[in-house]
């Protein structure tokens, strides 16, 4: 071998040339992927994580009320005095201001509103207060006269929360969804029993996905045995049935259960027909945890099968008559031999199945009733009826997070790149 | 694959019973999707089997739901809806998603695994969680209660499916084919259209019927978005199963039931014609 | 392609067509179905005839309407002209900012005998940013066959479970739920905010809702109990009174109303701050909100007119022919106990309720 540097004809080292080609063939890569890329970021990425930092924000309200939040800042919470009449003065001075304010950010009742999530009695305290100083205000000493619109005024617990709540960045969201709070003396502590919600939904949400996710083991893995042993075709006729499912409308198969399921209907009225129950016991399979199991079974059975028929797939006969020719029972050959082969794929289907349970909406919504309901519904219901957008935002995190963590688990499992359909 | 002849008692039960189990199983995951379909011609407003109807008199059944569904603007918006939406997002999640595939199939594609995770992050993100984000999003931007905004977010909730198909059908994709047409003279633009767009094709298409259904299939982000002019046929079927539960559902889904026969149809065949091609199955 | 082409080329044309038309589109926010149905009549139809210059789109979104609107503004892109709203709705709006406040007697049309806007609709403007259209209540249907020869007729029956048993629903909602607890609990209707403002008394509403929690459907929108009532899913429920009234009268479904304790609330409009068509839409509100349209409502939906000048001109259901002012939340027969929506109490403790409530309801 020479030592002279191998070239290409037009003498450039061909680690050079290659080194050049081979970025040149990344940037192409990367050039493929980039519009999809950015087009992701742009209306799915940044949308999510805008909405995820309103989990924390609460800037508007020291923004609304600059002078007060400056004072109080200084106040002594534990002295047991309300805060001076120069605090009193400096809100007197906001509220003046909020009123003439043409900046929609600027408004006192949405700040009282804020406040109310912390402790009640805020919104009609600062809709009064606001209603006179829009009327033209209250003269000095401003101490008396603010107590005299509302007395709440004069409470030093609801100062306390004021002086708490002008940060820039709050946990108080946080804390509400693991039902958690500060007390009434600023220490955060757990709700009282009869206020806890969130921490329950969020365990029965992953007991119902759970649940979900072993029913579905259960009732695919036979299923998809029998498929993946039939003949091909035989077994693609069949497979019809499990796609079938997969191809149809979310809805229609949520209608089709509630058709099926709820009191005046298919099932109960066959049963009733054939004797099994009486008219006046009708079974109560929709509207309650029951209604969103076996409806949500149904929907993602196929998420199961399909990736457990193309692991079963691969493996090959020979593995169970060589363990039967060796003596084993057909019950150890298929659970010392077969079983531990299929793992992958139990693998797959399960996380997948779990990861879309634990985010699910709809079918809960329309089937779930009241004990069937999961952490999804909540935080719609707190986008659209309670309007407390950073608990909804601080919920949706939570669950973000629980996603999120599967997903890398499925990817330590399975690997992102080898996910496949139908 | 047949009983061998030298099972035992047990075993043939066992046999039996274990195709029995089966079939259970296929009766649940077909029973709710078929029986929807009879139900639809019910002659009176429920949702279950009438007498006249189980002994097969004319009279329990009639066409009323069916007309009810053409005859009502409401539902004829949500169609006309629910097709337009999906057509553009199909378009433009399966365009950017194939070049995406061509791009991550390649080997000198860099942090591929955290590229991939993100592009198919929308399909792993709770529905509720992406609705609220892009209500927040698409309302700041003008975007909420227009079409556009509703082709854009479903065009990104149903990239991953295209994502997904198309590397599948990559997977297998020689890359010294591409080579050999190079070498026998073809430009890159012919390499495209005459050797990786036929190979890929059946997973592009697969993709796009995917990414078609997911459009179609979609109510939370249209709900939070949309507004009545983006009416969808899946949020009326969520409003009217909410409120009043008449059988034109019933009848919309019967369609909505054809025409997912005809996809998986389509599917299916696409399916073969790859496998076939790579030569992975005799055919 | 060239199908595609002109596919596409179809479908932008069918969609730019809505944008193109020539007369001025006001975008006017309802709650669809019956009562849109109903505005469109009284309000939409007879406006637009007159007016040709304007066409008045019916954007059923009211659900989650607020939140829509606030969203809307936060953008400062707001693209609805008019909105229905339940009145805490409409308060929280105009507290928000989200609405812009109304000087009724300068807007809108006085009763015919001269009395100024205000004073026709008197105590009802519970806001000034809102409107009222309606009252309506909320009330209890039973059905008739599964109660024998004694309706209730009391608010006490719909927890005596010895006399009437049997699945009842009611909304998935502190509000109203908690009054009629107290209320069934010997608690004099005067006293129940007192009450209810106490955590004992919030607990005593709740031990009595335990008596019959397990009995109970929990609804979420207005014509879930009608269809539960309907397919005898429920003996008896609690509802909107005008859907009670469709279930009866227009569907012939055997369903009786128990008014006792019907607790009133009220709808109506507000117009959204940094609405694009401000003046027109304030021209139209003067015309749908005058006496005659609010008693023509009355014709096609069996809820009171919010002026006291429209009930005695509130006559015969349009394609039923019977007379409407017997079924009106408002009539004498129907109204000897009645609450009206403490609209002060929830607006303070809505939240704080609601999580007692749910976490109640999860126990």
């Amino acid at each position: 071998m020479s030592d002279a540097p191998l070239v290409t004809v037009d003498g450039t080292p061909l680690k050079v040339s290659l080194g050049r080609a081979k970025r040149k063939a990344k940037i192409r890569a990367l050039l493929l992927v980039a519009p999809l890329f950015l087009f992701i970021l742009l209306t799915f990425f940044i949308p999510i994580m805008s909405m995820l930092l309103r989990s924390v924000d609460n800037e508007n309200v020291a923004y609304t009320l600059p002078n007060t939040a400056d004072l109080l800042a200084e106040w002594d919470v534990d002295s047991g005095d309300l805060p001076d009449e120069a605090v009193f003065a400096a809100l007197a001075a906001d509220f003046k201001a909020a009123t003439v304010s043409k900046e929609d950010d600027i408004n006192a009742t949405k700040v009282g509103t804020r406040f109310n999530y912390e402790k009640s009695g805020f919104r009609s305290m600062f809709r009064k207060t606001n209603k006179i100083f829009e009327k033209g205000g209250v003269e000095p000493p401003y101490k008396e006269a603010f107590i005299k619109i509302n007395k709440r005024w004069g409470d030093a617990d609801y100062w306390r929360v004021m002086q708490r709540e002008m940060r820039g960045k709050t946990d108080s969201y946080y804390l509400a969804a693991v039902d958690s709070g500060y007390t009434d003396d600023g220490e955060r502590a757990m709700n009282k029993p009869g206020k806890r919600i969130y921490l329950k939904l969020y365990g029965r949400t992953l007991g119902i996905s759970l649940l979900i996710t072993c029913i579905c083991l259960l009732l695919a893995y036979p299923v998809a045995y029998l498929l993946s042993i039939l003949k091909s075709r035989t077994s693609n006729l069949l497979m019809i049935l499990v796609l079938l499912p997969f191809w149809t409308s979310l809805l229609v198969r949520t209608s089709a259960w509630i058709a099926l399921l709820q009191k005046e209907g298919v099932i109960n009225s066959v049963l009733v027909s054939i004797g099994v129950i009486d008219d006046a016991n009708r079974l109560l399979m929709i509207h309650n945890a029951t209604g969103t199991i076996i409806a949500m079974v149904h929907v993602l059975l196929p998420f199961m099968i399909l990736p457990l028929y193309s692991v079963m797939k691969t493996i090959p006969p020979s593995y169970m008559r060589a363990a039967r020719s060796l003596g084993a029972t057909p019950f150890t050959a298929f659970t010392k031999v077969y079983m531990p082969n299929t793992v992958p794929g139990i693998g797959a289907g399960a996380i997948l199945v779990f990861i879309l349970a634990i985010g699910y909406y709809i079918t809960p919504a329309l089937v779930g009733g009241q004990s069937g309901t999961l952490i999804s519904n909540e935080i719609a219901r707190h986008l659209e009826t309670s309007l407390n957008w950073g608990l909804a935002a601080a919920l949706g995190a939570l669950l973000l997070v629980a996603v999120f963590a599967l997903y890398l688990v499925y990817d330590k499992i399975v690997g992102i790149d080898n996910m496949k359909l139908g | 694959m047949a009983l061998p002849a030298y099972a035992g008692t047990l075993e043939t039960i066992w046999y039996y019973l274990f195709r029995f189990i089966c079939a259970l199983i296929f009766f649940f995951l077909i029973a709710p999707i078929v029986v929807i379909i009879p139900l639809s011609f019910n002659a009176v407003p429920f949702f279950t089997f009438t007498e006249k109807m189980l002994t097969l008199d004319p009279e329990g059944y009639s066409l009323r739901w069916y007309k009810d569904f053409f005859s009502n603007l409401n539902w004829q918006g949500a169609v006309k809806n629910s097709f337009i939406i999906a057509f553009f997002s199909t378009i433009i999640a399966t365009f950017l998603g194939t070049l995406a595939a061509l791009g991550l199939s390649r080997s000198e594609m860099p942090a591929k695994t955290w590229v991939m995770g993100i592009l198919i992050s929308p399909m792993i993100v709770p529905l509720i969680i992406s609705a609220a984000g892009m209500f927040f999003f698409y309302t700041s931007i003008g975007l909420a209660s227009t079409h556009v905004g509703v082709i854009l977010a479903h065009a990104a909730l149903s990239t991953p499916f295209v994502v997904i198909t198309v590397t599948a059908t990559l997977v297998g994709f020689d890359q010294s084919l591409i080579r050999a047409s190079a070498t026998l003279g073809a430009n890159p633009t012919t390499t495209f259209f005459k050797v990786i767009v036929p190979l890929i094709l059946p997973g592009v298409i697969s993709g796009a019927l995917f990414a078609f259904v997911t459009s179609f299939d979609e109510v939370v982000i249209v709900k939070f978005i949309g507004s009545y002019q983006q009416r969808t046929i899946p949020w009326a079927m969520f409003s009217g199963l909410r409120e009043s539960i008449s059988p034109t559902i019933l009848a919309v889904a019967t369609l909505l039931v054809l025409l997912s026969i005809g996809m998986l149809t389509t599917v299916e065949l696409l399916r073969r014609r790859n496998e076939k091609l790579r030569g992975l199955s005799p055919g | 392609m060239k199908l595609l082409n002109r596919t596409l080329i179809a479908a932008a044309v069918s969609t730019g067509m809505v944008g193109a038309a020539s007369a001025k589109d006001l975008v006017v926010v309802s709650w669809g179905g019956a009562y849109t149905a109903s505005q469109q009549n009284a309000y939409h139809a007879p406006y637009m005839a007159a007016n040709p210059d304007i066409n008045i789109v019916n954007d059923d979104s009211a659900n989650g309407a607020v939140a829509k609107l606030r969203a809307m503004q936060e953008a400062g892109n707001v693209t609805w002209d008019l909105v229905d709203m339940v009145a805490s709705d409409a308060i929280l709006s105009c507290d928000e900012g989200l609405a812009i406040e109304i000087d009724h007697n300068a807007v809108l049309a006085p009763a015919p005998d001269g009395t100024p806007a205000l004073e026709d609709f008197g105590d009802l403007v519970v806001s000034p940013c809102f409107i009222p259209q309606i009252v309506y209540s909320t009330t209890f249907g039973y059905r008739k066959d599964k109660v024998g020869d004694t309706p209730p007729t009391s608010i006490n029956d719909v927890f005596d479970l010895a006399k009437y048993p049997g699945k009842r629903s009611l909304e998935k909602k502190p509000i109203n739920n908690l009054e009629w607890a107290l209320l069934a609990d010997g608690v004099p209707a005067d006293k129940i905010y007192e009450v209810l403002g106490t955590e004992e008394g919030v607990d005593q509403a709740l031990a009595k809702l335990d008596t019959i929690k397990d009995e109970v459907i929990w609804w979420e929108k207005g014509a879930q109990t009608p269809q539960l009532l309907a397919d005898g899913e429920v003996v008896m429920g609690s509802t909107y009174n005008g859907r009670l009234f469709s279930v009866i009268e227009e569907e012939k479904q055997p369903v009786g109303m128990m008014w006792d304790w019907q607790v009133y609330d009220l709808d109506g409009w507000v117009v959204p701050a940094g609405g694009k068509n401000e003046a027109d839409v304030l021209e139209y509100l003067k015309f749908a909100t005058d006496t005659q349209r609010l008693a023509d409502q009355a014709k096609y939906i069996s809820y009171g007119p919010a002026r006291a000048s429209s009930a005695p001109m509130v006559g015969k259901h349009e394609s039923l022919g019977i007379d409407m002012a017997p079924h009106m939340p408002t009539a004498p027969d129907n109204a000897s106990n009645t609450l009206l929506y403490n609209y002060e109490f929830w607006a303070d403790n809505v939240d704080d309720l609601t999580e007692v409530f749910q976490a109640w309801l999860a126990n």
